[in-house]
């Protein structure tokens, strides 16, 4: 029943994308053009893979506020390194900015699980550590477009298939994370733990490392993210990504991810982030101030909220009481 | 980890109720406020041994301005917190808010006006926020993030990349005026409000709801505790509180852009968890607060007298909000491993 749920939100959020879209085609028919619809769907790659690892934290009750500050890190040392050593392969950089992201997400997740601290309190104070980290290791200067190397800064922009690379990586990373949910003992461990923690010990889940991993998840994630934004928007800054933790958070609330944790799903994320995506790309186009783009989206957030609430309205207990009618 | 050990430690820990409680004087030298009083102090030598300009009365006093505006919305905060709640508009209410007084300026509103349309504007925020989470039953965390994009959102739409300036003369009073000598009008204000929310919640049976609500919300609904409306009207009273540090903070600044306050909530939680309130509620307390308020000052200002930037104390408020909590867990861990 979960799932249908879910799969009916997923079906009532793409008809609310289509028709958005076609709102702003009939005055510009050129915002329905593929090409523009797959430039919409490269902007905001970035989004969608933040969202699915913000997605699997939110799936075990927990939060993770700290991804932009360590996509700002881990940008800030692969960038640095990149400059350094031009010469490293840009593939072994971008393994060794998820491990680094990895690393950080291990360090939140080391704290909720052998700690039991809340982790809205840890990724809060490991949000300004991190940031603060970036200052520290960059001594504030930027690294900029002249002292990255060339293929650092082209292989996501390189084509591949009729699509740019970076939309491949984000492609790799829904098909990815859909495996990992719906194929494997440890997607399940992660509803689980969301659903009901206690049956789920019961049930022979360790739902302190399944929160660990989680956080581990969402740190690689934010880590190859991290390579991803400094080489598409050639700066690596300390304010990079600032503030970007609540747009990930809205992308996956937009796509009924539970705050509450065990209900959300890989394409609910996706669709969230290209529900933002396609608003902020809609915007310049019917002319209004790219200012608006705050105000809607936290509309978009409110009303996600409520239509989320309504379809969360489940009793988990009535099952007992129909078997004992029966 | 055995499987019960597990299942221990996904319950909810039952209350442990002793036979016979501590002395007062052992439970105070104890205590949560206890250990950040220790911490304040010994924050406090060693700023004033690390530089000369310290111990100065001007030097002190501007240390105040670090964290009274903040430490206002600690105070309501908090109580939010400990009915079980929390509130992460509260930047974006001093945001607009601002955006509202700058407004009814460029209408020539005086003084009374503009505090006036500060403190409405931040209660009609708050009470946007509270119908949201009791009306229609939503989490809390989300309802705010919401919010918060929304309120600075309509900052921005009325601002954009401009900003309201030329507050009035007796305006400037409030964030810079000084009641006597070094003692500023913002610190009396703060010392006022914090004695007003140490009696609203230690002394009055509202501040005893408050607790029961946070420690179980059901028990207090069976007891007659009507608990969305105290939950409301803590909504209401944290969006004054951010009102009033708008009216503080655009005075102090004298002008208003839509990033105004960025990044205000996460320090104002800060201070509150420093400060011994729990995180999910049912327990914490007005002193403790106000203490984590002086200590984040104090540091913040040691810091910069030292020349650290901004962005690097951060990392000393981060890791010390971290370590604060962290530490009494992992002592009584090692406690416990004695004991067995």
């Amino acid at each position: 029943m979960i799932r249908s749920l879910a799969r009916q939100r997923e079906i009532w959020l793409a008809a609310a994308i289509a028709l958005l879209i076609g709102f702003v085609a009939i005055r510009f028919p050129a915002f329905a053009r593929p090409a523009n619809l797959m430039s919409v769907f490269n902007d905001y790659s970035i989004l969608i893979i933040l969202a699915l690892g913000q997605m699997v934290v939110i799936l075990t009750r927990s939060i993770d506020l700290s991804m932009a500050a360590n996509l700002a890190f881990t940008g800030m040392v692969v960038a640095m390194t990149n400059a350094a050593f031009p010469t490293i392969p840009i593939p072994l950089l971008i393994v060794m900015a998820m491990a680094i992201g990895a690393t950080l997400g291990a360090f939140n997740g080391v704290l909720v699980w052998k700690l039991g601290i809340p982790p809205i309190v840890v990724t809060l104070g490991t949000l300004t550590v991190f940031r603060g980290m970036t200052f520290v290791v960059s001594g504030g200067a930027w690294v900029n477009a002249d002292r990255m190397s060339a293929a650092f800064i082209s292989l996501q922009r390189g084509w591949f298939l009729g699509l740019p690379v970076l939309s491949w990586f984000a492609i790799a990373a829904i098909i990815a994370f859909y495996l990992m949910m719906t194929r494997t003992p440890f997607g399940r461990a992660l509803y689980a733990t969301g659903v009901n923690p206690t049956a789920s010990v019961y049930a022979g889940i360790d739902v302190g490392r399944t929160k660990f991993l989680a956080f581990c998840i969402s740190g690689m994630v934010s880590g190859l993210a991290g390579y991803l934004w400094v080489s598409r928007y050639v700066i690596a800054s300390t304010e990079v990504a600032n503030g970007y933790e609540l747009q990930i958070i809205a992308a996956c609330v937009i796509g009924g991810v539970s705050i509450a944790g065990g209900i959300g799903t890989v394409g609910g994320a996706v669709l969230g982030a290209l529900f933002l995506g396609v608003i902020g790309a809609a915007l310049p186009v019917i002319n209004v101030s790219p200012f608006w783009q705050l105000a809607i989206s936290g509309s978009a957030i409110i009303l996600a909220v409520i239509l989320n609430a309504r379809g969360e309205k489940r009793g988990g207990r009535i099952i007992l009481k129909k078997a004992e009618a029966t | 980890m055995t499987i019960l050990d597990q299942t221990a430690a996904a319950r909810p820990q039952a209350r442990h109720i002793p036979d016979r409680l501590d002395s007062p004087l052992k439970a105070g030298l104890f205590s949560w406020e206890m250990l950040l009083v220790v911490v304040a102090v010994a924050i406090f030598v060693a700023n004033a041994l690390a530089t000369p300009y310290f111990l100065n009365a001007w030097a002190l006093s501007d240390l105040t301005f670090n964290f009274v505006e903040k430490g206002l919305i600690a105070l309501a905060m908090a109580l939010l917190i400990i009915s079980g709640e929390i509130d992460l508009s509260v930047a974006a209410i001093i945001a607009l808010a601002s955006t509202m007084m700058g407004l009814a300026l460029q209408w020539g509103v005086g003084t009374p006006g503009l505090v006036l349309i500060g403190l409405a504007t931040g209660l009609l925020c708050g009470a946007f926020n509270g119908a949201l989470v009791t009306r229609l039953g939503l989490p809390s965390i989300v309802v705010t993030i919401g919010t918060m994009s929304l309120f600075r959102g309509i900052a921005f739409i009325v601002l954009g990349d401009q900003a309201f300036r030329g507050y009035p003369e007796s305006f400037a009073f409030f964030g810079q005026g000084y009641v006597w000598w070094v003692i500023s009008f913002e610190l009396v204000l703060f010392v006022v409000m914090a004695a007003l929310f140490w009696f609203l919640l230690h002394r009055t049976s509202f501040g005893r709801t408050v607790y029961v609500i946070g420690n179980n919300p059901v028990a207090a609904a069976f007891s007659g505790v009507r608990v969305e409306r105290v939950k409301f009207i803590l909504f209401c009273l944290t969006g004054v509180m951010a009102g009033l540090a708008s009216v503080l903070l655009t005075s102090r600044l004298g002008s208003t852009r839509p990033s105004i306050a960025m990044g205000f909530e996460l320090e104002v939680i800060t201070m509150v968890v420093l400060g011994g309130v729990a995180i999910l509620g049912g327990s914490g307390s007005i002193t403790g607060v106000v203490l984590a308020a002086i200590i984040m000052g104090l540091v913040t200002f040691g810091l910069g007298l030292l020349n650290v930037p901004g962005i690097v104390m951060s990392i000393f408020i981060g890791l010390l909000l971290i370590t604060v909590i962290a530490l009494p867990i992992v002592w009584r861990r090692v406690r416990e491993g004695q004991a067995e």
